[in-house]
């Protein structure tokens, strides 16, 4: 038998039916639904009296427009509050296998929630109305996200109409630093290769520094996949991976588990399958990655200095250089180091784990934040994060230097509740996109790790957490 | 079709850039046009329920130059349409009354989400995009004729370019088809795959 790479494993494995011209209908195990993506969605099963295929594949949150201070006063902005209500009623007509809504225990940020709910397994499909469900692919699950007529697709089908991807390895050797984190890795995987040089291909991330990522770690990394422009993210299954579903609450049980854990260790890329492409990173080499500009592509070490647009040759590039730098209202040739922020965000799909909180507070610890620093929100991924940081101590940690403690969500990463930049004001954050406007309109995004966010929040500027 | 074309000469257009986030807070499908490009084509803050015909325009965002009133065709720059899947995106487009987007490269999810909306995403090589944007900004009512048929994109001087499309896409475009509908004839197909997945990996259907 050829050897293939796991994509192309979890690919065949759920090709329902293959049309000439390579479209296939791929079956998909679990679908994750929030509230921003599917009411019209839902809406459009109710015109058509469609039924859902199978109402045990749906696991569900509101997470988007939540509130993340005063949960007792509910949502304040109406249509917010209109479009969770919508999720809540939809929900209630048409089923799921389970429903995490606003203020449950179990709610939290979509990406976070599946896999610790263990809704997210090895070998699944995943899908969901949301770029970042490529964070799914550190279980060797085939995840990616889609559009709301696909995921009306999905619910009145079990199926995507699709087209395989190329395959691509991005292989990372070498230990990583102290200090350097799956975020970092992230970032500097697409400051090499930019973020299109996924398009059109599923990334697995492969090589010693990826072994040795914890499951969090490989979650941040594959959450960051679609910034490099794929999809889907891949790590192929381990007995960390294994030992990290162990005894979730929708895991396989005793009669099953033996079974299923025999066929999740045939998840990995087989010996000699060949990739479109391979990329390859020095582990060791990787520093702490602080971005600039308003794609993540624009990113640099913190030891760097922001680039200059003159050094540029490609004319379209250089504009855009220019246009970030105006935005971000930085002068090239600027040290990092000297960049001051007004905002610190430590949340989002991306990094709100517990591990993330971890790596935080231990940077905080016995530390103050800076005076001229307007605001730390800490922001934890789900209620049960939320409860685990309380168990261990960490929200005092945080409350005692001046940060703010706040209830899960996705919060200002995205800014759709009240959690948002004011124009102008520059953010450390350990969210996921530095997009114009993206954490509120004229905000200034730079993304980091939650240890770099934590040192900045301290120091009141961007410090190399490795000698902070 | 024979359309208006308006370009848009920056790479990396993304998706929150296209249709801000405060307006996916709407559980519709249509109206997300007169907020599409919100940031770039107002000079105030936009919120949904506003009413947008007496906000501040901006007069230097391209979209609101007067010789491009009524473009149909958006000429755009690489990886357009990255970040998040939201199909508001094509839908605030298509909405505003484009119908087609020609660029030397497509975000993935937003080019799967136009399909499915009776958006036409084309690709053309780099150096095509590059005469095209010379051209349109050379010539005022500068139009181009989109061949989906014949797949092929012709500029005023009747040079032709050709562009991919898969038959799926092409045969749905041009027919106008429910693909919930077209998957569902695959029912039995469906249920047996199912069934068989249901024997072999019990633990997936909980």
């Amino acid at each position: 038998m050829t050897a293939q790479t796991l994509y192309d494993k979890l690919w065949s494995s759920h090709v329902v039916r293959e049309e000439d011209d390579g479209t296939v209908l791929l079956y998909i195990d679990r679908h994750l639904v929030h509230e921003v993506t599917s009411p019209q969605a839902f809406e459009g099963l109710k015109l058509a009296n469609r039924p859902l295929w199978r109402k045990d594949s749906i696991v569900s949150t509101a997470d988007h427009n939540t509130p993340t201070d005063h949960w007792d006063e509910g949502i304040k902005d109406p249509i917010s509050r209109q479009q969770v209500e919508t999720l809540d009623a939809n929900i209630k007509a048409f089923g799921a296998l389970a429903y995490f809504p606003f203020k449950d225990h179990g709610q939290g940020i979509v990406h976070v929630m599946g896999p610790e709910q263990g809704a997210t397994l090895p070998g699944m499909t995943v899908v969901c109305g949301d770029s970042h469900t490529s964070t799914h692919g550190a279980f060797g699950a085939l995840a990616h996200g889609i559009g709301t007529s696909e995921v009306e697709h999905v619910m009145a089908t079990q199926c995507l109409v699709a087209k395989k991807s190329k395959n691509m390895l991005v292989r990372v050797d070498g230990k990583l630093a102290e200090g350097i984190t799956a975020k970092d890795v992230a970032l500097a995987i697409i400051g090499k290769i930019g973020t299109a040089g996924g398009t059109g291909y599923a990334i697995e991330f492969g090589g010693e520094a990826i072994r040795g990522l914890t499951m969090e770690g490989r979650m941040t990394l594959c959450n960051m996949a679609i910034e490099a422009g794929a999809r889907s993210g891949l790590v192929a299954v381990d007995d960390k991976t294994i030992d990290y579903v162990k005894g979730r609450p929708f895991a396989p049980t005793a009669s099953q588990w033996d079974a299923a854990v025999a066929y999740w260790n045939t998840l990995h890329s087989d010996d000699g399958a060949a990739f479109d492409k391979v990329v390859e990173l020095d582990g060791a080499a990787i520093t702490p990655q602080v971005t600039w500009g308003t794609s993540p592509e624009m990113v640099v070490s913190v030891t760097d200095r922001v680039p200059d647009p003159e050094a540029q040759a490609d004319p379209v590039k250089r504009e855009g250089m220019k246009r970030a730098l105006a935005y971000m209202g930085l002068e090239a040739n600027t040290p990092i180091e000297q960049i001051p922020v007004d905002i610190v965000f430590i949340g989002s799909c991306t990094n709100s784990r517990i591990e993330d909180l971890r790596e935080a507070a231990a940077v905080v610890r016995g530390r103050q934040k800076a005076a001229s620093v307007k605001q730390v929100l800490v922001v934890p991924g789900s209620g049960l994060v939320k409860t685990e940081a309380e168990r261990e101590g960490l929200d005092k940690i945080f409350v005692a230097a001046g940060f703010e403690w706040r209830e899960p969500g996705c919060s200002m990463c995205l800014a759709m509740n009240a959690d948002r930049l004011l124009p102008g004001e520059r953010c450390a954050s350990t969210s996921n996109r530095n997009f114009e406007g993206r954490q509120g309109q004229g905000g200034r995004t730079h993304l980091v790790s939650p240890a770099m966010a934590a040192a900045a929040a301290i120091a009141g500027h961007f410090v190399d957490v490795r000698h902070f | 079709m024979n359309g208006l074309v308006c370009p848009l000469d920056r790479a990396n257009v993304d998706t929150d850039a296209i249709i801000p986030k405060q307006f996916l807070k709407s559980i519709k499908r249509s109206g997300f046009g007169p907020n599409l490009f919100d940031e770039w084509r107002y000079l105030d803050h936009g919120e949904p329920g506003m009413d947008n015909s007496v906000r501040p325009i901006n007069p230097d965002f391209v979209l609101n130059f007067p010789r491009y009133q009524g473009a149909e065709v958006l000429l755009a720059r690489e990886n357009f349409g990255c970040g998040s899947s939201r199909e508001h995106a094509p839908w605030a487009l298509e909405d505003q009354g484009f119908r087609a987007v020609i660029a030397p490269s497509f975000a993935d999810i937003f080019f799967n989400n136009c399909y499915k909306n009776g958006l036409l995403p084309i690709v053309l090589p780099a150096e095509a995009v590059d005469q095209l944007f010379r051209e349109t900004e050379a010539s005022e009512g500068y139009q181009l004729s989109i061949d989906l048929a014949a797949q092929t994109v012709t500029t005023p001087s009747g040079q032709s370019f050709g562009f991919d499309i898969t038959a799926h896409r092409k045969h749905c475009l041009l027919n106008g088809l429910d693909e919930i509908g077209l998957t569902l004839a695959h029912a039995d197909e469906i249920k047996a795959f199912e069934a068989q997945r249901r024997a072999s990996q019990p633990w997936l259907f909980a």
